[in-house]
């Protein structure tokens, strides 16, 4: 029988069991026509791989052992990913823009679509962008609600222009954006997109720019002045930003303004592939054998879902970690903090769960591991930023002194020269009796 | 076999950098971050002090000129100087004489203002232990790819600055709050610069890495005041961030000036005080550092390479399962109060302690100075 790999893949997969962090590799003999030619390994969307067997029928495990360990790492985690995570306390230098880009663990993350028009009088742009969230976006986002709360808004904002003039380039007669000026777009429009009205999480913002019609056709060139398929870039930690360009008719007398209907699917497909980036979802590059499939519009397949919990559950104990002693430290150092009563019971909940995710990733039980780290860091975080920690509603010892010596200091002369008196009278009268009246 | 990775042992690995050593120098050289935040503090009241609430605004302006936005700017000015009686001018803050530079523009936001400039909401801010009901704008939300510019200004004296002329922040508990920070990794870098009287007294308690600091004057000497406006009838800058405002005029988004430049701008000469700056703490050369990692915020960026392949007929299918409607919950009003948290703690029971021993001893001193004094028969007559 000659079936696919895709459907191998799905009709395996209700026999695997697939919880979270687990792996599934069938080896399948060196024959077989289930692999495409010159393919050895097939990684499939679930959680589970298809690797092509060694020709002798001799020790197979042992053949296979390199393939299988670089699966295992692709899948799931290497010792570089890991250490990724841990990249805010390792010291500045070490690391690639790659640790740079992805945020950081976090409990809910706000993400806003922003279509920017800068010129309504020629452009009347619409965006059908809920059926979009609906379609492209939601179910990425659903993948991914294990790992975090995701709100997802958007906007248009009219006479919204680039900070950046663009440059008109004779040999395509049309106007660039080139590499260096790049970072100076993003300044001028953050002001209008009203992220500080946002929640208190981290906020994606990804914009969707069309140009004016005197600017159009609008390119970003690379570094090496080339022109950028998607038309996109992102800025790490913030978002993306899209130039869609608008063909307009040849001939003039076309009415103004141009309705313009965007094509949402070419916009979403780079939207969604800077959002796996600021995720820190990316694809390591892997030798010409390796087969992936593709995820389709879930637009993440189940194992990188998997590389991304293990990142997260590491960060999230070193996090904890340093948060709990950090506030020792602190109450070591200001000994007279009076730490309440739910303080108190967030610093135990902490702990125990941190202990309980260390078991659990001992385990290789993924998802609840994650999902106690989860309450480790919720804990830690209320424990430590509770407002009462201030250290300035406590009196330190010198201010103490400060205050009650000028207070009593005065006070106390006198009667301590009268102690001094009396204890002298006392001791003169000892000697002789004193004459009483 | 992969199931020998010691989980346990994430803690102690080493990195190897897959770096190639040309793009490791680069690297190591630019600063890290991704966004960028400021903290300005004007200190002073009293329409006397004019000068301090021109000075934060002018770095206001700078600082949202080259490029940090509001909702990354806490700004503090502890009394409103545009809209006071005493203006001639009203809502016009000028930085130079003969009202040439209206710092206060038509888009300030001030975020703590009057008597909410305190040196708790200040360490509070800093530290990030705000109660709940705080909204965003007075937060300071910064990630440890955050660069962040502080700057305060106001009447201080060795080892201290002074709040609002009622309370002071000492140069240990600012110490304290940025370690605090550090510990959070609440910032990448930090430039903190300050324009008072013996300011170099306040960076002295440093401790925590990545922290440059300038001051305006040293520790015994007093910073000045630039020109006063006769119109106006107070002096209108410090002479220290007037020299720093036409520094950082010349400055646009895109320039490479670092912090050497920075270091010269008021000479003795100009300034009458010798300026100091600190970077024992910082880890890269000062000569590699631009104004515009602190001051501006030039973000970095990628272009997209690649994308995911999209099918639209599979989203269309998805989308025409039925989905039901979403019953959106009544509102409520949002709980300012944790009533809860409050009534669940027991009331602490105050057990009677009887008094102790320096009160008591307090009391026999004086009853027996009393009695010595006055001799004991008297008593029947005093009570």
């Amino acid at each position: 029988m000659s079936s696919s790999s895709p459907e191998a893949d799905a009709a395996l997969l209700p026999l695997q069991g697939g919880s979270l962090g687990s792996l599934t590799i069938y080896i399948i003999p060196e024959a077989s026509s289930l692999l495409p030619q010159g393919v050895s390994v097939y990684i499939g969307k679930h959680r589970s791989a298809v690797v092509r067997g060694p020709p002798a029928a001799g020790d197979v495990l042992t053949v296979v052992n390199a393939r299988v360990r670089h699966i295992a790492q692709t899948m799931s985690f290497t010792p570089d990913s890991i250490a990724a995570a841990l990249s805010d306390r390792v010291p500045l230098g070490n690391l690639g823009l790659d640790t740079r880009r992805p945020f950081k663990s976090s409990l809910g993350y706000e993400i806003t679509f922003s279509l920017l028009n800068p010129d309504p009088k020629s452009h009347d742009v619409r965006w059908d962008i809920e059926a979009a969230v609906r379609g492209y976006v939601q179910p990425f986002l659903d993948k991914l609600s294990f790992v975090a709360n995701f709100t997802v808004d958007s906007q248009i904002l009219y006479y919204a222009m680039l900070g950046v003039t663009p440059r008109f380039d004779r040999n395509s007669s049309s106007f660039l954006l080139s590499a260096h000026s790049l970072p100076h777009v993003i300044n001028p429009v953050e002001a209008r997109l009203g992220s500080s009205a946002a929640s208190l999480f981290p906020v994606l913002n990804f914009l969707l720019y069309v140009p004016e019609r005197a600017h159009s056709p609008l390119y970003i060139q690379d570094r090496d002045g080339a022109l950028v398929r998607t038309n996109a870039f992102h800025s790490p930690r913030w978002g993306g930003i899209m130039v869609y360009n608008v063909k307009h008719p040849a001939a003039d007398e076309a009415p103004l303004p141009l309705r313009v209907d965007v094509d949402m699917v070419r916009v979403m497909e780079v939207f969604l592939a800077q959002l796996r980036l600021l995720f820190g979802i990316s694809r390591a590059p892997l030798p010409g054998e390796f087969l992936l499939e593709n995820p389709g519009n879930a637009g993440l397949a189940a194992w990188e879902l998997d590389r991304l919990l293990w990142a997260r559950t590491v960060e999230n104990v070193a996090t904890v970690s340093t948060t709990l002693t950090s506030l020792a430290e602190l109450l070591d150092k200001i000994g007279n903090i009076v730490i309440k009563d739910d303080v108190a019971s967030e610093v135990y909940r902490a702990v125990a769960s941190v202990q309980q995710a260390l078991e659990e990733l001992a385990a290789g039980r993924l998802g609840a591991a994650f999902q106690a780290s989860k309450e480790a860091v919720t804990s830690s975080e209320r424990a430590f930023f509770d407002p009462s920690l201030l250290h300035l509603l406590y009196f330190p010892d010198d201010q103490k002194f400060a205050i009650y010596i000028p207070l009593f200091l005065p006070m106390a002369v006198p009667l301590l020269l009268s102690l001094a008196k009396i204890l002298r009278e006392a001791r003169r009268g000892k000697k002789e009796p004193t004459k009483t009246d | 076999m992969f199931t020998d990775c010691d989980i346990s042992s994430y803690l102690i690995f080493c990195l190897a950098a897959a770096l190639a050593p040309q793009d490791q120098v680069e690297q190591f050289f630019k600063s890290g971050h991704t966004n960028n935040w400021a903290v300005l503090v004007c200190t002073s009241r009293f329409w006397f002090n004019y000068r301090h609430v021109a000075n934060t605004l002018s770095v206001y302006r700078s600082v949202k000129r080259l490029g940090i936005p509001d909702s990354h700017i806490v700004l503090m000015l502890a009394d409103d100087m545009a809209c006071n009686s005493r203006n001639p001018k009203p809502a016009t803050v000028f930085s130079h004489k003969n009202m040439e530079l209206n710092v206060y523009g038509d888009d300030v936001e001030v975020d703590y203002r009057s008597y909410e400039v305190t040196v708790e909401n200040f360490l509070r801010v800093l530290t990030g232990r705000i109660p709940p009901s705080t909204p965003r704008s007075k937060r300071l939300l910064s990630d440890d790819k955050s660069n962040i510019l502080i700057y305060m200004t106001g009447h201080g004296g060795n080892g201290f600055l002074k709040f609002q002329d009622s309370e002071e922040i000492t140069n240990v508990e600012l110490a304290d709050a940025f370690e605090q920070m550090w510990q959070k990794r609440r910032y990448n870098e930090l430039l903190f610069i300050i324009d008072t009287c013996q300011g170099a007294s306040m960076y002295e308690r440093f401790y925590s890495p990545n922290i440059m600091a300038l001051a305006s004057s040293q520790v015994g000497e007093d910073s000045l005041s630039h020109q006063p406006d006769l119109g106006i009838g107070v002096h209108l800058m410090d002479r220290y961030t007037f020299y720093v405002l036409e520094f950082l005029e010349e400055i646009h988004p895109a320039s490479q000036t670092n912090m050497n430049d920075l270091f010269q701008v008021c000479p003795k000469s100009l300034c009458v005080s010798t300026p100091g700056h600190r970077t024992d703490l910082f880890q890269r050369d000062p000569q590699n550092v631009l104004i515009t990692d602190f001051f501006g915020s030039v973000r970095k960026v990628e272009i997209t390479t690649e994308t995911i392949s999209l099918d639209p007929n599979l989203a269309i299918l998805e989308s025409r399962t039925p989905k039901d409607e979403i019953t959106t919950e009544a509102l409520k009003y949002a709980e300012q109060l944790p009533v809860a948290q409050i009534i669940h703690q027991k009331p602490k029971q105050k057990d009677w302690h009887p008094p102790g021993g320096f009160i008591l001893g307090l009391w026999a001193l004086i009853i027996m100075v009393f009695f010595k004094t006055y001799g004991i028969k008297h008593m029947k007559h005093i009570f």
